[in-house]
C-alpha cells in the first residue's frame, strides 16, 4: 500500500452563488521516495485538493467525501486534534509565495523552531538549535546569525529555503510543495527544484509538487497527474506524458510550452477559452468546450478516467478513439494541424465516423516513444 | 532611533509653536469681551481696566502679545492666568490633570478590556449569530452620543434620583489619593459611558483586521505547522492584528488627555474638558490657550510614543 492514497476524493464548497466543485472525485497514490507532478490551471482544483490532505479546506461550507489513506489512516476520518498531529509532523506544506506564506513579524528561527516545538517535546535551546540546523541544510549561509532575520531581510530564493527547511524540520514522510517556485526567479526556481530533490532522498519523503507549469515537474516528477476542472484527465509516468500524451488538454498544455527541438519561429499555441466556472460544469467532458476535437457525444458523455490497455499506470479520461488520439498526437507533433481539428470558433466537428467509446480501443501503434 | 526621537521632538516643539500660535490667532480675531474688562470684575473702573490693560499688554499690537505669551510659555512653562479668577493657568490644569488621566485611563481600560476580545470572537466566528448581534450592538453604542448615553445612564443609576441607584453621579470626585473609595464609585458610571463607543469602534476595528489578518497566507502556514486554533488566532493572528490598534489607541488617549469635554460635562467632574468648556463660555483666553496646547501635547507626545513602539511591534518598520 502505497504511503498516501487518495480515491474518489470530492471537495464541494456551498456558496451563496451555489455549490463549488473544486474537487470533483480525484484518486492518485504516492509512495516514499516518489514524486507525483500535479499540473494544471489555476482552479483545476489542484491546492484544493492538496489542502484537503492536511485538513486545511476544513470549513463549514465545505463538504468533503472519499477516502484520503495516509499511512495507513483515513485522514478524512480523523478529528480536528488527530489531524494537528499529522500536519507539520507526518506531512508538511510549503506555498508559493514564501513572503506572504512567513509571518512578517517573527524571525525565520523562531519560526522553525515553533514548528519543532509543536510537535516534539524540546526545550527552546533544542528547537532553535534544531531551526538554525535545518537553515544549514537547506543552504543557507551563516544559519546561526541568519536564524535571527525576519522574512523581509531574506531574498525570495532564500526565503523559500526557509520555508523547505520548516517544512522539514520534523522530518516529514510527504512533502506537499504547492508551487514552490512561482514565486520565484527562473534560475532560483532550478536551485529551490534541485534542493527539494536532494532533500527527498536524504529524508526518502514522498513529494507532492502542485504546479501550473510542465517544466517544472518534467525536472523533478516521477508521475504526473493533470487536472482539468476538479478533476484528474490524465495520469501517467513523467516520460509518457510528455512523449505520448493521450488528452486533448495535455496536448494543449505541452503545446504551450516553448521547445528546444523546434524552429525558433514556431509559434506557442495556447489552449483557446478559458477554465469553466466550477459552479456550472459543462455537460458531459468537462474539456469539450474548448476541445478542437469535440464530437457531439463528448457534450452528452462524462468520460471516466480509465488505464491505457497497452500501458495500465497511464490513465485517460478522454472519450476520443485510442487510434484517432495517436493519429491527432502524432501531427501535433510533427507542427502539422490535424485534420480532425475543428475550425477555430466554429462549433462543428469535422465529419468523422464516431467510433463507439464503450468499445475497446484498438491496439496501440507504433507511435510509443 | 535616538536620532528619530530627537528629530521627532523636535517637530513636536515646532508643531506646540504652530498651535499656540494658531490658538492665539482665532481668539484674537474672534469677536469677544475686552478682556481687561472681564478681569476688572464687577467694578469697572475706567482707571482700574486701563491699569489691567497695560499689565497684560492688551495696549500692545498683536504679535508683540503673542511674543510675551510665548516668552512667559518658554521661558517659565507658565501659561498665564485666568482672566477671570487670576488664578495661574499652569497650577488650574496641573490641578485638573488627575481627575481627567483618571476618567480617560480608567475608561481606555474597560474599552480594550470589552471591546479587543468581542472583537477576536467576532472575527473568529465571523458569520455567525454572535458576530451579527456583536457588530449590531457595536453599531448601536457606536451612535448613541455621550451626552445622551451619560444623562440615560444617569437617569438609571445615579445614587440619589435614579431608578437603580447604584452609582455617584453628584460630581463629588475626589483624586485618588485623598479617597480612593470615592474616586472609584465617582467615576465608575463615566467611564462606563465613556468606553461604550470607544469599546465599539475597537471591537469593530479589531473584528476588520482580525478577518484581513486570518485570510493571510501565513496563517495558512500556522494551521500547516499543526499548531492549536487558539494559538493561531492569537500568536500568529492577534498579533498583527494588534499593530494598527496600537496607532489609534495612542491617538485616542492623547485626545482624551486633553480631557473629554462632553463626559466630564455630564458627570461633572473636575477635569480638562470641562475648564476649556466653561472657559470658552466665558471667555477666558489664557485658559482656552493652556487646555488646547496641553491637548495638543497629549496628542503628539503619545503620537511619538506610539511610532516608537511601533519599530518594537513590527520588525519591518525601521527609523
Amino acid at each position: 500500500m502505497a504511503l498516501l492514497e487518495i480515491t474518489d476524493l470530492r471537495v464541494h464548497f456551498d456558496t451563496e452563488d451555489g455549490v463549488v466543485r473544486a474537487v470533483d472525485g480525484i484518486s492518485y497514490s504516492v509512495d516514499r521516495g516518489h514524486t507525483l507532478g500535479i499540473v494544471g490551471e489555476s482552479g483545476s482544483g489542484k491546492s484544493v485538493s492538496s489542502q484537503t490532505v492536511m485538513g486545511l479546506t476544513r470549513a463549514a461550507n465545505a463538504r468533503i467525501s472519499g477516502e484520503i489513506v495516509f499511512d495507513g489512516r483515513n485522514l478524512l476520518a480523523c478529528s480536528e486534534a488527530e489531524l494537528r498531529r499529522v500536519r507539520g509532523n507526518d506531512i508538511a506544506m510549503i506555498f508559493q509565495d514564501p513572503l506572504s506564506s512567513l509571518h512578517p513579524i517573527y524571525t525565520l528561527g523562531n519560526q522553525i523552531a515553533e514548528a519543532v516545538r509543536v510537535h516534539n517535546e524540546a526545550s527552546k535551546a533544542q528547537a532553535w538549535d534544531r531551526a538554525v540546523e535545518m537553515l544549514g541544510l537547506v543552504g543557507i549561509p551563516e544559519p546561526r546569525r541568519r536564524a535571527d532575520a525576519y522574512p523581509h531581510e531574506f531574498s525570495g530564493g532564500m526565503r523559500q529555503r526557509a520555508m523547505i527547511a520548516m517544512a522539514l524540520a520534523n522530518n516529514p514522510m510527504l512533502l506537499i510543495a504547492d508551487e514552490p517556485t512561482t514565486a520565484l526567479d527562473v534560475t532560483v526556481q532550478a536551485q529551490i527544484l534541485e534542493l527539494i530533490e536532494r532533500l527527498q532522498s536524504e529524508f526518502n519523503a514522498a513529494v507532492v509538487i502542485i504546479t501550473h507549469d510542465l517544466g517544472v515537474v518534467a525536472e523533478v516528477a516521477d508521475e504526473i497527474a493533470v487536472m482539468y476542472a476538479g478533476r484528474i484527465v490524465e495520469r501517467a509516468a513523467v516520460d509518457t506524458v510528455f512523449y505520448t500524451p493521450e488528452h486533448p488538454y495535455t496536448w494543449g498544455l505541452l503545446g504551450s510550452i516553448p521547445r528546444m527541438d523546434v524552429p525558433r519561429d514556431e509559434e506557442l499555441v495556447p489552449i483557446p477559452g478559458r477554465p469553466p466556472s466550477l459552479i456550472n460544469l459543462p455537460g458531459g467532458c468537462s474539456f469539450h468546450p474548448r476541445c478542437p476535437y469535440v464530437r457531439d457525444a463528448h457534450r452528452r458523455t462524462d468520460p471516466p478516467l480509465q488505464p491505457m490497455p497497452d500501458d495500465p499506470a497511464h490513465h485517460v479520461a478522454c472519450l476520443l478513439d485510442a487510434t484517432v488520439r495517436r493519429s491527432i498526437w502524432s501531427d501535433l507533433r510533427a507542427g502539422r494541424t490535424p485534420a480532425q481539428a475543428r475550425k477555430a470558433e466554429i462549433g462543428e466537428p469535422p465529419p468523422l465516423i464516431e467510433p463507439d467509446p464503450e468499445v475497446a480501443p484498438v491496439a496501440a501503434e507504433g507511435d510509443a516513444a | 532611533m535616538l536620532a528619530y526621537i530627537l528629530r521627532r521632538l523636535l517637530w513636536s516643539v515646532f508643531l506646540l509653536l504652530v498651535v499656540s500660535f494658531l490658538v492665539f490667532l482665532i481668539f484674537y480675531l474672534l469677536p469677544s469681551a475686552d478682556p481687561a474688562k472681564i478681569r476688572a470684575g464687577r467694578v469697572q473702573d475706567p482707571d482700574v481696566i486701563a491699569a489691567i490693560t497695560r499689565q497684560l499688554h492688551l495696549d500692545r499690537p498683536w504679535y508683540e502679545q503673542y511674543l510675551f505669551y510665548l516668552k512667559d510659555l518658554v521661558l517659565h512653562f507658565d501659561f498665564g492666568r485666568s482672566y477671570l479668577t487670576n488664578t495661574s493657568v499652569r497650577s488650574e490644569i496641573f490641578g485638573r490633570l488627575p481627575a481627567t488621566i483618571s476618567l480617560a485611563l480608567g475608561a481606555a481600560v474597560i474599552w480594550l478590556l470589552v471591546g479587543l476580545p468581542i472583537g477576536v470572537v467576532s472575527a473568529v466566528k465571523r458569520g455567525t449569530l454572535w458576530d451579527r448581534l456583536a457588530m449590531g450592538g457595536a453599531l448601536v453604542a457606536i451612535s448613541a452620543p455621550v451626552y445622551w448615553l451619560g444623562l440615560v445612564s444617569i437617569f438609571i443609576f445615579s445614587s440619589d434620583f435614579g431608578l437603580i441607584p447604584i452609582f455617584d453621579t453628584n460630581g463629588n470626585y475626589t483624586d485618588i489619593w485623598n479617597d480612593p473609595g470615592q474616586w472609584l464609585s465617582s467615576l465608575v458610571l463615566p467611564w462606563l459611558v465613556l468606553a461604550t463607543s470607544f469599546a465599539a469602534i475597537y471591537a469593530r476595528f479589531m473584528r476588520s483586521n482580525l478577518v484581513e489578518v486570518l485570510d493571510e497566507d501565513y496563517i495558512r502556514t500556522a494551521r500547516a505547522k499543526g499548531l492549536r486554533e487558539r494559538r493561531v488566532i492569537f500568536r500568529h493572528g492577534v498579533r498583527s492584528a494588534i499593530t494598527p490598534i496600537v496607532t489609534i489607541f495612542g491617538l485616542d488617549l492623547g485626545i482624551l488627555f486633553g480631557g473629554a469635554i462632553l463626559t466630564e460635562s455630564v458627570f461633572n467632574i473636575p477635569g480638562i474638558g470641562r475648564a476649556a468648556f466653561s472657559a470658552i463660555q466665558k471667555a477666558d483666553m489664557p485658559i482656552i490657550q493652556g487646555t488646547v496646547l496641553i491637548g495638543a501635547m497629549g496628542i503628539i507626545l503619545l503620537n511619538l510614543l506610539v511610532d516608537v513602539l511601533y519599530a518594537f511591534l513590527d520588525p519591518r518598520v525601521r527609523y
